[in-house]
């Protein structure tokens, strides 16, 4: 790994503080503290951290309903985004769009999304507007392997190749559609193989290895700045925790969860920044305490927010008039 | 003030938009280099060759890559091919269109137009005749504008181009050959103002798109017979002018409502309802609807005509509610 300590050690903040907010929303969620469903991004960190490491702020992404790291990464305000959780207006939407539609447009982010694959032709249609002003920004559209096999998955994917758009496919090969098995509900082993249908690059890498997630995604990044045309990356990690908090979990064996969580990404890449005395215990707790902190105080400026009203309820649908009263 | 037809009309509002404005761009099935399938776009054939372009059957990522587009900062005009495959991508609309400003807390503005044909027309059969415009005034999040002469559709569309709201725009195949006077001069018209194409006092008929024509030729028969109707072209259907149609029918005292969609649910019932809510006392008998019969489009002329409604529905349904 030869990058400098600053980068490395930004690269683990990012995961720590991603994992640190999933942990909180888990506490809270099950202590009946917010309502909704919160979907957690726990062993999954190191896609977001990786990918988006190489992009800039005016660059942009697409989530998923399992989106707070993507945020996080991105440069999401924490406390916002623990707002929007708990339903207040100080959150990023106010209370009206809660942890699956998170959003931030003026750092890129056009939304978490609650359908599978609603990210993926919104992502392109942002690689296209892009074109058409012809600056050499970049999208990125995350989304799961149960996105891969919805028709909004081919559509785009033909559409970004056949215009040669920037966009960066990242299927987040998390072993899980909800409750069924990708391999029970996926064609072909290797998600990225459908990247030829669509004569693109498709690669299938390590998704717990966020060195490795960094320097694919910098690549495909470069492609597409560079007029490149779009890619398929697929990252392949597993979701340790259920599709939801509250998830009974039926469909698989906990042994199953055991074994992957042994290879999960934070730990991962501790153990190398420490091989590589690039972190010594020291640093590694202070990380982890600042994350925890700064996540507690999220909830605290949570908390302390105002409700909305009810006529909050009524505002915003439109930009020219109020849109509700005819 | 020159006469041109619907389709021309729509053209010059797109061109002269596209002129004073570079992030317009607009794409779509058989549009760049066929003009559209009913010639919506011939006008604009050979111009802008970078900003009209023709794309692949794929209509989910076609609006919904409007979506992406207008988030960043561009203004797409979608022509959606026929009204009836708005259903093979409607996700994109109804669940990402319609939802993401409000669900984001009031972020970005969607300034996105999708367009193109409805209604039916010579035995184009159940899958190429429908009217769909009654599920966007139902699901919050669109507004939706349904022209009905060449000179609503050029200010329509204009005003639609200049504001930061996603709109949804239907033109009934049958219309775009039609000639009307058109100004030269720059005009807009707002949305949610309905027009009365015909004044009256016996009975109010409010219609839109090709049911226009249908109760401009009804109203022409009941003349002979001393009933005089007024008709009011709604417009637009998100928002529509439901003080103008109370007025009316505070003159009237008479409602019959004329649509081509389903009867059975279709916007009339809407319509009808709202007026009842709100002034009843004004009305001297039951208002009544008229629209298609509740059938998928038969394929037989003679069975597409029984489906349809038309002129003689109207005529009977005002002698009914005059009755």
């Amino acid at each position: 790994m030869s990058y400098p300590k600053d980068f490395l050690l930004n690269l683990y903040k990012t995961m720590v503080r991603i994992r640190n907010f999933e942990i909180m929303a888990e506490k809270l969620f099950l202590e009946g503290e917010l309502p909704g469903f919160i979907h957690l991004y726990i062993g999954e960190e190191a896609i977001a951290t990786g990918v988006i490491a190489d992009l800039r702020k005016d660059d942009f992404i697409t989530s998923t309903h399992r989106g707070h790291g993507h945020m996080i990464a991105k440069g999401a305000n924490i406390n916002r985004m623990m707002a929007e959780l708990y339903g207040r207006t100080t959150g990023y939407c106010k209370g009206k769009g809660g942890s699956m539609h998170i959003a931030d447009f003026s750092i890129g982010v056009l939304g978490a999304n609650g359908v599978v694959g609603g990210g993926l032709p919104i992502a392109v249609g942002a690689g296209l507007g892009i074109k058409m002003k012809k600056t050499d920004q970049v999208v990125v559209a995350f989304f799961g392997d149960g996105a891969s096999n919805t028709g909004a998955f081919h559509e785009s994917l033909n559409f970004a190749s056949i215009y040669k758009l920037p966009v960066i496919f990242v299927v987040e090969n998390n072993k899980f559609a909800s409750t069924a098995t990708t391999k029970e509900t996926t064609s072909i082993e290797n998600i990225s193989d459908r990247a030829v249908g669509y004569g693109i690059p498709g690669i299938t890498i390590d998704g717990n290895d966020v060195i490795t997630i960094y320097e694919t995604a910098k690549e495909m990044i470069k492609r597409a700045r560079e007029d490149g045309g779009p890619s398929l990356i697929e990252a392949k990690t597993y979701r340790i925790k259920g599709h939801f908090v509250g998830d009974p979990e039926l469909y698989r064996d906990k042994k199953e969860v055991e074994e992957f969580w042994l290879n999960e990404p934070i730990r991962k890449f501790e153990k190398k920044l420490v091989e590589e005395k690039m972190l010594n215990e020291t640093e590694k707790r202070k990380i982890w305490e600042d994350a925890q902190k700064e996540i507690e105080e999220a909830v605290t400026f949570a908390k302390e927010s105002p409700v909305p009203n009810n006529e909050d309820a009524l505002t915003d649908l439109f930009v020219n008039d109020s849109g509700y009263d005819y | 003030m020159r006469e041109i037809t619907f389709a021309e009309a729509l053209g010059e509002a797109i061109s002269e938009e596209m002129e004073k404005d570079p992030t317009i761009f607009t794409y779509g099935e058989d549009i760049a280099k066929q003009g559209g399938i009913f010639g919506a776009y011939k006008s604009l054939l050979g111009k802008f060759p970078e900003r009209i372009f023709d794309t692949p059957i794929s209509e989910e990522v076609i609006y919904g890559s409007a979506l992406g587009a207008a988030l960043v900062g561009m203004r797409p005009i979608v022509e959606f091919h026929f009204a009836d495959f708005l259903f093979t991508g409607i996700q994109s609309i109804t669940l990402q269109i319609e939802k993401i400003r409000y669900m984001t807390g009031g972020q970005g503005k969607l300034h996105l137009l999708l367009r193109g044909p409805d209604g039916i027309s010579n035995s184009a059969a159940a899958q190429h005749s429908e009217s769909i415009e009654t599920i966007f005034m139902h699901t919050p999040g669109i507004k939706v504008i349904i022209p009905s002469t060449p000179y609503d559709i050029k200010g329509l569309i204009k005003t639609a181009l200049k504001g930061d709201d996603p709109v949804i725009c239907f033109e009934h195949k049958m219309l775009y050959k039609i000639k009307g006077l058109v100004p030269e001069e720059e005009y807009t018209i707002p949305l949610g103002v309905a027009d009365i194409k015909k004044e009256g006092n016996d009975v109010t008929i409010v219609t839109m798109s090709h049911m226009v024509h249908e109760s401009l030729k009804a109203a022409e028969e009941l003349e002979k017979e001393d009933i005089c109707a007024e008709v009011i072209d709604l417009r637009t259907l998100v928002p529509w002018d439901k003080n103008k149609v109370i007025e009316s029918v505070k003159k009237t005292n008479h409602l019959v409502v004329a649509h081509e969609t389903w009867k059975r649910a279709g916007w009339g019932a809407e319509i009808t309802s709202v007026v009842q809510e709100e002034a009843l006392d004004y009305l001297d008998a039951p208002i009544i609807r008229v629209g298609a019969k509740n059938v998928p489009m038969p394929f037989a002329p003679q069975l597409q005509d029984f489906v349809t409604p038309n002129y003689k529905d109207i005529i009977d349904a005002v002698k009914k509610v005059l009755r």
